[in-house]
């Protein structure tokens, strides 16, 4: 179990692995994700399901090789094993027919909105496709989303392909009507602009959240949101929310906790970190 | 026997307060050989005993008690894993004081026997001799055919698939965290249960009585009920435990160094964030503490908030000492420590810091009005007694709920208003065809032994059942 069969690298830092797990690969749906631990030190930590193959028993996974973990999941070669994988965790996306739907993935993130905009599509929606990066070289699987949209559009935050940022959706949105947007991101900035483009518009938005997660399965209550004024756990109510009514202060601060450890974790190698910890609790 | 009773009981060597607030390692050292035989001739061997009534697994107390006594520790060690396949746990973290040595004849006049360090004593022993112990030799009965799934790893799961699989059925245990052991991995810290000991269960599950293990198996996401039904498992049995979290329901309640009790634990101890950055995960800590509820969880909360570094640690509770649901031992060891314990005082909001973090948190005084349903008195506000207690970390642990997670996914699985599900509290059947339960998920929220306890029986009527159908 937890194979890797395939990897590739679609861009700088950004993995695809195909894993063996029939389990997940039976029940995951578009917009549910997985937990990934590795190695007896190792934390646990979330990854957004980019797709599945039923019959060979496959799960993919496209990611980010930052921080500690990543980079570590991002070094295993074909033929090796994710040491433990958890899912699927969260909730399906809802899947269906809508009409127009405007799906917006942002960087790794393109790849779980190619799963979850084919599903879309095979449910008889119209697709406007657009993916983003902050530049050109970080775009990836152009091809696939063009293949499943009416309409494609780019967006990079420094211009260097298509569009810069998010703006020209407004003449978009100006132009057709769209019933539904479906916005899949890691950085909340982004989601953010695309639901607060989206209200005067009045098409619902539905983000997909990435808090810090821990579990996973809605024990710890470290992933929570406000939604709508209302607490929720990304990890057992989510991770897809209304965009219109997340309170993204909330979510970006609570996003940033950690950064400092993060940092830390990811500098100190193997040798420094005994030192460091040798004197147990006290920090 | 004693010729006179000794009113005293036999001390247990512990680490000194000031020392152990800077250590995880395990607060009490146990009983020596000599320690427990004396303590163990403190038992008048009572012809109708109080203790063994009063113990959800009805543990022979007498029996054990008189085998150490008289240095006979295989046969101690029999007796007591005749009904309890977890001494080493329970000896640790039982509240004896409210059950077996609640009824102990010395009490009346002085300290009852210290039933729970003798049962610690012994299956330490137990664990660390196994030949002379004989626990690692185990007659299972022949095998039935049957195959069964045990849903979750914690004591009830463990204890349910000991005895399953004693009885010769095939048992396939699943967990849904990448560690087993539920609650007594994720939850109880080192300082008061040795992982090592957990795991040394687990082992003993898998190794000596053929147990299969599946981690990372989130039952309700992933397969479902039915599916493990239709998968041809012969029978169910959930111990799925309550493992999702309250909070108090307060403005402030999302801001960071805000932490469920669940959260600040499952970090230290199932991930082990004391030891970052050799280990992954992170923790804060802040410089003023309030942890608020006064359950075992808060104690332990609490007690990792000081051996992180925390100035100042607060037990924030809205009633007094007399009431609070804390094992006794756990109260003193945290008092001890210097964990300061602030009664009668109800959190009404936590107070932002410029950064999204905690500044204070706004309490009232409380005072105690009539028996409220639960037979305690009812903490009422008093009025203008509002305050700021001067904290920088808030930690609520006001107790959990079950994880909703195989509820929703199994519409014929009936369940409470509190996500609780129906079960016979005899037998531990569901109204689901083929499913047991038993554990926090039937009861909401309680102690290792009755869930341990619950699973036991509900293992009984199992094995019944299974036979019936052959």
């Amino acid at each position: 179990m937890n194979e890797i069969l395939v990897k590739k690298e679609l861009a700088t830092k950004i993995k695809s692995i195909e894993f063996l797990n029939h389990g997940i690969a039976r029940k995951a749906k578009p917009g549910q994700f997985v937990v990934v631990q590795m190695g007896a030190k190792g934390e646990r930590f979330p990854i957004t399901i980019g797709g599945t193959n039923r019959d060979k028993g496959t799960v993919k996974l496209i990611f980010n090789e930052v921080g500690k973990s990543a980079q570590k999941l991002g070094a295993l070669n074909e033929g090796e094993v994710i040491d433990n994988v958890a899912g699927p965790l969260g909730n399906a996306t809802e899947i269906e027919k809508f009409g127009t739907v405007l799906c917006f993935g942002g960087g790794v993130m393109v790849g779980p909105m190619v799963y979850e905009a084919t599903s879309f599509k095979e449910a008889g929606n119209r697709i406007i496709a657009v993916i983003g990066a902050r530049n050109r070289e970080l775009l990836i699987l152009k091809n696939e989303m063009k293949a499943l949209s009416e309409d494609f559009y780019v967006s990079t935050d420094d211009g260097s392909e298509g569009n810069k940022g998010l703006d020209f959706l407004r003449a978009v949105f100006e132009k057709e009507k769209v019933d539904r947007v479906i916005g899949m991101s890691v950085a909340t900035v982004t989601l953010r602009t695309l639901s607060e483009l989206t209200k005067p518009y009045g098409v619902k938005t539905i983000v997909s959240l990435t808090p810090i997660m821990l579990d996973g399965t809605g024990m710890c209550g470290c992933c929570r949101v406000s939604v709508g004024g209302e607490t929720k756990f990304a990890c057992s109510d989510g991770p897809e929310f209304d965009g219109h009514l997340v309170d993204w202060d909330l979510l970006e601060s609570r996003k940033r906790v950690y950064s400092h450890e993060e940092r830390l974790s990811a500098l100190i190698d193997e040798d420094g970190r005994k030192d460091l910890s040798s004197s147990m609790c006290r920090r | 026997m004693a010729e006179k009773l000794k009113l005293t009981r036999v001390p247990m060597d512990k680490q000194a307060p000031e020392i152990r607030r800077g250590n995880p390692d395990e607060v009490a050292s146990g009983y020596t050989y000599e320690q427990a035989v004396e303590e163990a001739k403190r038992c008048i061997q009572c012809k109708k005993p109080g203790c063994v009534p009063n113990c959800p697994v009805n543990i022979d107390i007498p029996a054990f008690v008189e085998a150490v006594a008289e240095g006979d520790l295989p046969k101690a060690a029999r007796i007591i894993y005749a009904t309890n396949s977890l001494p080493a746990i329970c000896g640790r973290v039982c509240p004896q004081e409210t059950q077996c040595e609640e009824r102990c004849a010395l009490g009346k006049k002085g300290d009852p026997v210290a039933i729970g360090r003798l049962e610690r004593f012994l299956a330490d022993w137990a664990r660390e001799n196994p030949e002379e112990s004989g626990i690692a030799k185990v007659s299972l009965a022949k095998a039935t055919g049957k195959k069964v799934a045990v849903i979750g790893s914690g004591p009830a799961g463990l204890t349910c698939a000991a005895d399953l699989a004693k009885a010769g059925h095939r048992v396939v245990m699943y967990e849904a965290l990448h560690l087993p052991g539920g609650v007594t991995a994720y939850g109880i810290p080192e300082f008061r249960l040795p992982k090592s000991i957990v795991q040394a269960e687990v082992d003993y599950l898998v190794n000596v009585l053929g147990v299969e293990l599946r981690l990372n198996q989130v039952i309700g996401r992933g397969a479902t009920l039915d599916e493990l039904l239709s998968d041809g498992y012969d029978a169910l049995f959930l111990g799925i435990g309550a493992g999702a979290p309250m909070f108090l329901n307060i403005p402030g309640e999302n801001l960071n160094m805000v932490y469920s009790a669940n959260e600040f634990l499952v970090r230290l101890n199932l991930m082990k964030a004391y030891l970052f950055p050799e280990y992954d995960t992170p923790v804060k800590i802040g410089k003023k503490v309030a942890v608020v509820g006064a359950g075992n969880v808060a104690m332990d909360a609490a007690r990792w908030a000081l051996r992180l570094g925390a100035e100042k640690v607060y037990i924030v509770y809205r009633r007094t000492e007399a009431e609070m649901p804390a094992r006794m031992e756990e109260r003193e060891n945290a008092k001890e420590e210097g964990v300061i314990f602030r009664l009668l005082t109800l959190p009404t909001a936590i107070i932002p810091d410029d950064h999204s973090s905690v500044k204070a948190m706004q309490c009232v005084e409380m005072e105690l009005g009539e028996p409220d349903e639960s037979g305690r008195r009812r903490p009422i506000v008093k009025p203008g007694s509002e305050f700021v207690l001067d904290v920088d970390m808030v930690i609520p642990s006001l107790g959990t709920r079950p994880n909703p997670i195989i509820a929703r996914t199994t519409p014929d699985l009936e369940t409470t208003r509190y996500g609780t599900v129906v079960a016979d509290e005899i037998t531990g059947k569901t109204r689901k065809d083929k499913v047991w339960a038993g554990g926090d998920i039937v009861t909401g929220a309680a102690t290792v032994i009755s869930a341990m306890g619950a699973a036991r029986r509900a293992a009984t009527d199992m094995d019944a059942w299974l036979r019936d159908r052959s």
